[in-house]
């Protein structure tokens, strides 16, 4: 109960930062200043924008189907919400410790397409639910290369459990049960015989444990984009043909879920990047002789140390990563539908599956 | 009565609401909206008797598949102003026959059905004590004892997707 007040407080915060960030940012690249006026810098505009949203009139339009379109907002961001549970935050802190975690993470997100099927269908709009429509077939088509990514780090980790896969990736890996005896071979490779369990740092994130994951994570990051529908993705939202896609429809508290559910999307696919790609909750420094960085910036797990270091590299990268989309969005132009179809089919899955044939020989020569 | 026992219940009368719900409207979106409720309550319930890796397996199959797939062609195949689909009952009495002879046949089955698990085993029994979850069992019995089964069936996979790709291709040899 605890750990679900915090996360929803922790989305909160994070999701009014990313939307202030993304219009500071979006200004920037623009040569403009973005927000001033309200607070210093304009940093309460976020605030100010949730705070109008929220006295807004819920307006249903009486044309719509009412029980889909009231409840479309809470199934989207329940859906989300629930992928946060299996994602470790520190060494010692997870909401839930599912064996599963990867897979059930896989599996829920699916949940967030059916509330967009309900906000598309019940708004009774036709660019609603051409919008709906994009961004269900976008989103599926995305998952393939997406979960063949996922499925090559799973195959380089031997687990399913994102706080397993957190453990391999640091210096802390023989802490784990089930891991003690367990080595860390520089880019996995035991020919080398260069044991870098004790090194940590960069040198045991699963992009050097296996180098082709950096591929891997590449289209995994982009394809995220795609499940976020966010730009150069962004067609079921495009503003200049279908005026706002699925959400058109929203006003007041209904569209402010919308949104929440979206950002916390994005903060979700940046978190599962971060666990599964670059290192989880682990220092980027590595111990190099006496000069033990990565011990220092570690701390003591289970102690206040080792969940402020932990939470905050965690954090640090997925904000980082945040940054990245919010960059990429105002960088790029937005992609046709026969490109979008293009590059998901005939370019990240032919090319994800041969990196999970390669992860699978990789794994062959960890051992 | 513990609380894993009344969840249990909980997601047992749900699921047979929505079930019965998914019958009884006449739209046919509502009935695939009730069908969601009923695959959700059914992993649920696999949760519960320690199926951890069906209940999952339910959610990305049926939930984000199956029925996304329904509910796109349902959203396709009807205007996007206009009344939603309808859908009436027809043929009651064979629907009738063929239904309760497939419940028939089921319960026989069922009620003579001999379960490896002997009577008077508490939950806590069956539990995986030592195992983290099902799914390494799962997957050791898939490469050993049931290797020839799963790869028949990934075989009649493939054969299905290049069914799919051979129809959808426009620029066929006539």
């Amino acid at each position: 109960m605890l750990a679900l007040i915090l996360c929803i407080v922790f989305l909160l915060l994070l999701v009014i930062v990313t939307a202030y960030a993304e219009r500071k940012v979006a200004a920037f690249i623009q040569d403009r200043v973005g927000p001033t006026e309200t607070g210093p810098h304009g940093i309460l505009q976020s605030v100010m924008d949730v705070v109008k949203l929220l006295q807004k009139e819920d307006i249903i339009p009486s044309a719509a189907d009412k029980r889909l379109f009231a409840l479309a907002p809470i199934v989207m961001f329940a859906a989300v919400l629930a992928g946060f549970a299996v994602i470790p935050i520190t060494p010692s802190a997870i909401a839930s410790g599912a064996y599963l975690g990867v897979f059930y993470l896989l599996a829920i997100i699916s949940l967030d397409v059916i509330g967009l099927l309900m906000a598309g269908w019940g708004s009774n709009n036709k660019y609603a639910v051409l919008g709906a429509m994009r961004s269900v077939g976008q989103i599926v088509s995305y998952e393939i290369p997406a979960g063949l990514a996922v499925l090559s780090v799973v195959m380089i980790c031997q687990s399913l459990d994102l706080q397993e896969i957190s453990f391999q990736q640091g210096i802390l890996m023989n802490q784990f049960a089930g891991l003690e005896n367990e080595v860390n071979y520089l880019f996995g490779l035991k020919a080398l015989d260069l044991d870098v369990t004790h090194v940590g740092g960069i040198t045991t994130w699963n992009i050097v444990r296996m180098p082709f994951l950096f591929i891997a994570f590449i289209i995994y990051f982009i394809s995220s984009l795609a499940e976020c529908n966010r730009a150069p993705f962004d067609i079921p939202e495009a503003e200049s043909e279908l005026v706002a896609g699925f959400h058109v429809e929203y006003s007041g508290f209904r569209f402010a879920a919308l949104f929440l559910a979206e950002y916390s999307m994005m903060v979700l696919v940046s978190l599962v990047a971060v666990v599964l790609f670059l290192g989880s909750w682990n220092t980027p420094l590595p111990n190099i002789g006496s000069v033990q960085l990565a011990t220092w910036t570690t701390g003591t797990p289970g102690a206040l140390t080792g969940h402020l270091w932990g939470a905050f590299w965690l954090l640090a990268k997925t904000v980082l990563l945040l940054y990245t989309q919010i960059w990429i969005r105002w960088t790029y132009p937005r992609l046709r539908v026969d490109q979008l179809m293009h590059l998901c089919w005939k370019v990240f899955t032919p090319i994800m599956l041969v990196l999970v044939l390669l992860a699978g020989l990789w794994r062959l020569w960890m051992i | 009565m513990s609380l894993v026992l009344i969840f249990f219940y909980v997601f047992g009368f749900l699921a047979i609401a929505s079930a019965a719900f998914m019958l009884a409207t006449k739209n046919v979106l509502y009935a695939a909206f009730g069908l969601l409720v009923t695959l959700l309550s059914l992993a649920a319930i696999f949760i519960l008797l320690f199926a951890d890796f069906v209940a999952i397996t339910q959610l990305m199959v049926y939930v984000g598949g199956v029925l996304v797939l329904i509910l796109f062609g349902v959203m396709l195949s009807n205007q996007v102003q206009g009344r939603a689909v309808q859908s009436e009952s027809v043929n009651g009495i064979s629907g009738g026959l063929v239904a309760s002879a497939i419940f028939g046949g089921l319960a026989y089955l069922i009620l003579s059905a001999d379960y490896l698990l002997p009577e008077g085993i508490t939950v806590a029994d069956a539990a995986p004590a030592n195992t983290k979850s099902s799914i390494i069992a799962i997957g050791i019995r898939l490469i050993t004892n049931f290797a020839l089964p799963f790869e028949v069936a990934s075989l009649i996979l493939l054969i299905a997707l290049m069914g799919a790709a051979y129809i959808s291709t426009e620029d066929k040899h006539e």
